[in-house]
């Protein structure tokens, strides 16, 4: 019908799903993947992400057998690739509640298309970043001074240190968008349990959909829950990376103790998340030929994000270098000039900036913003270079200490590799698993955002004599989440 | 098509509940059961020679002293060597056999094997001296050793224990020339007032 193509101005200019799809085709395209066998390349692809996290597991426990000794960290660098993962891991974590709980609260549509994708990538960067507070002091049987238990030693963590905070801060967004996650999947739960064929399927997705029959109360409650879950996870999305930078800000280092670093790292971490779900998106949008939800639109938006956050990020890097300049301090003027622009580590320095100050200048260009190769290459430099902004932060400001007699050089080991590559394969073996089981779009939503979907659908259509459609899209709102 | 039953319907409660109630009671039972005052107090090992406390310091008033000598000057208590036992043991009950091993250690040269009771970890750098010399007297760690057959930790010389007399120091000290007295109570010492000391309560004073 030529309605599809007709401006909706509530939903924006232009329809945010393809020609062509219609309640049932969305339905039809997002199940069916959980209810075929999977292609060939998912289990390449499976097989691989597993093998990395038998690697994971065997570094792990080779370091929990030896020790943390295992590692290239050493006087002085007594945090290198553990705590650079971390940082990493969550920084990537946090495209997921931005796109599912502020672009929500914004109003912007268009998050309908990848909001489950993002969360689900979310939550099992969470994961993997969650392993590395666990392991890094390498006695994981301690792990549980981390919180505050009663315990014979009588000692509490210390409330006036960040490192606490952190831990409040990441488990509080850990539960928060699980909670989130799972909340918006529940009618798509169900969609797939009353389309099962076999007892098993009917069982387990049953349980998981909790008795939803998308009533009319199911779905006022569910709106209800949704909008308010989305309203705690808000300021997580700037409280969390804002406490892991207070773990470095409120040190004495030169090089972390920075009043930039909260806005700065919540930038960079929304900066890495996009990069990851555009890297994912791009892959799983090919094989599983979703171009009709997640369309060139998307994508660009998505870019222009990228751009955004890129470029707060290099202002302030820029910021960085001068105030260590305006400050007149030697000792921060000495970390900027000497170990980060040149020295030792000016290589690491130097992929940061082009990876990502550099590299996503070319979205100002819409050729390059609506390029597929484009922005995959540029996806995939961004995350390389996230992961060095956390290695150049980290070791550059500890390589060499106040004394020139306690200056060293951080070289990784072995294992370092290992744990860095198998938290990837952890990462992966989860999103196969969850790209095989569960509905990748967000199936209800989406319908949502459908043109029929618009109480006033079809209004205009009536008058040309079509009112047949009008009756179609009265029946369909019911099924659909009311925006 | 109905694939739970009905009675499904209460178990979010069920779980909610369930999942609380036994994560109070594993911290709760891990906080007071995994811990020394549950696991060491009252550890008293077979030692290799009979020897009963009870007898030499309670009923014979020997002091501490005699046998742990230094006890006030050293930072580690000592046990006493075959020696000290023999500089009496020479002379009396020469032929008792629960004596045998410390005979046969007098005759080869070779120390007794006594099994170490109060054990701190290697981390906790503790100064035996330092805690005599502030006026703690044997009995507020050790317990009534002057009743003891076999030794038994009495104390759960944990860290949190160790605190609390760190904190609050007073109540556990007594003049200096009664630290080995088994029955001195401050309450019926006559114008004794605990003197002020400050003992460390930062990490680095017992771990360094």
């Amino acid at each position: 019908m030529s309605d599809y193509n007709l401006p909706i101005k509530e939903l924006g200019e232009t329809p945010l799903v393809g020609d062509g799809t219609t309640f049932s085709s969305i339905t039809e395209t997002v199940a069916h993947v959980t209810e075929t066998k999977a292609p060939r390349a998912w289990w390449v692809g499976f097989l691989i992400a597993v093998s990395f996290t038998g690697v994971l597991g065997m570094a792990i426990g080779y370091l929990f057998w030896t020790g943390v000794g295992v590692w290239g960290n050493n006087t002085p660098v007594y945090w290198a690739w553990d705590i650079t993962n971390f940082v990493w891991w969550i920084g990537i974590g946090h495209a997921g509640t931005l796109i599912s709980a502020v672009l929500f609260l914004f109003r912007q549509k268009w998050r309908t298309g990848i909001n489950r994708f993002a969360e689900a990538m979310t939550i099992f960067a969470v994961m993997c970043a969650l392993i590395f507070p666990g392991i890094h002091v390498g006695r994981a049987w301690y792990a549980y001074y981390m919180l505050p238990i009663p315990n014979e030693m009588s000692i509490w963590p210390n409330f006036k240190s960040p490192l606490i905070w952190d831990v409040f801060a990441v488990s509080t967004y850990f539960t928060v968008s699980s909670l989130f996650w799972y909340v918006g999947l529940i009618p798509d739960l169900a969609t797939l349990r009353d389309r099962a064929k076999t007892k098993l399927r009917r069982t387990i997705y049953g349980a998981l959909a909790i008795g939803w029959r998308s009533s009319n109360r199911h779905w006022s409650n569910y709106e209800r829950a949704y909008l308010l879950l989305a309203a705690f996870s808000t300021p997580l999305v700037l409280s969390v990376h804002s406490v892991v930078s207070f773990d470095f800000a409120t040190s004495l280092m030169p090089g972390w103790h920075t009043t930039i670093f909260p806005p700065y790292f919540v930038a960079g971490a929304i900066f890495s998340g996009f990069a990851m779900v555009m890297t994912l998106m791009l892959i799983t949008r090919a094989v599983y030929g979703l171009k009709s939800l997640v369309l060139m639109k998307h994508l660009e938006l998505m870019n222009k994000i990228i751009l955004t956050t890129g470029s707060l990020v290099g202002y302030a890097y820029a910021m960085e270098f001068f105030i260590a300049y305006y400050s007149g301090n030697d000792y921060e003027r000495h970390v900027f000039l000497y170990n980060r622009a040149s020295g030792p580590y000016a290589w690491a320095y130097w992929i940061m900036i082009s990876c990502n100050v550099l590299s996503p200048q070319v979205f100002w260009f819409k050729r390059f913003r609506t390029s597929i190769p484009v922005m995959f290459v540029v996806s995939i430099l961004v995350n390389i270079g996230m992961w060095f902004e956390r290695f150049v932060i980290i070791v550059t400001s500890l390589f060499r200490d106040f004394l020139p007699s306690s200056w060293g050089y951080f070289r990784p080991t072995l294992i370092d590799f290992g744990i860095y590559a198998g938290s990837l394969g952890l990462f992966f073996t989860l999103f196969l698993l969850f790209i095989r089981w569960v509905p990748m779009i967000a199936v209800a939503e989406v319908k949502g955002v459908l043109p029929e979907a618009d109480p006033h659908h079809g209004e205009h259509a009536a008058h040309e004599g079509e009112d047949h459609n009008h009756d179609e899209a009265e029946g369909d709102v019911a099924a659909a989440p009311a925006e | 098509m109905q694939i739970f039953p009905r009675s499904l319907n209460k178990l979010p409660l069920i779980a909610a509940i369930a999942i609380n109630v036994v994560g109070a009671s594993v911290t709760f039972g891990a906080w007071y059961y995994l811990t020394p005052k549950n696991f060491q107090v009252g550890y008293a090992p077979v030692q290799p020679v009979p020897y009963s406390h009870r007898l030499h310091a309670g009923q014979m008033g020997m002091d501490c002293r005699y046998c742990h000598s230094n006890i006030e000057r050293s930072a580690h208590a000592q046990i006493p060597a075959t020696q000290t036992c023999m500089g009496c043991h020479a002379m009396v009950k020469t032929e008792s056999p629960r004596l045998a091993n410390i005979r046969a250690s007098w005759d080869t040269g070779k120390p007794v094997e006594w099994v170490k009771v109060h054990k701190l970890p290697d981390h906790a750098y503790f100064n035996h001296s330092a805690h005599l010399n502030a006026g703690v007297g044997c009995v507020t760690c050790h317990g009534r050793i002057d009743e003891m057959d076999v030794v038994r930790q009495d104390q759960p010389l944990s860290m949190g224990w160790c605190l609390e007399c760190h904190r609050d120091p007073k109540p556990n000290l007594r003049p200096k020339d009664q630290v080995t007295n088994m029955e001195w109570r401050a309450d019926s010492a006559k114008g004794w007032t605990a003197p002020d000391v400050h003992p460390p309560q930062h990490c680095s004073g017992c771990h360094r």
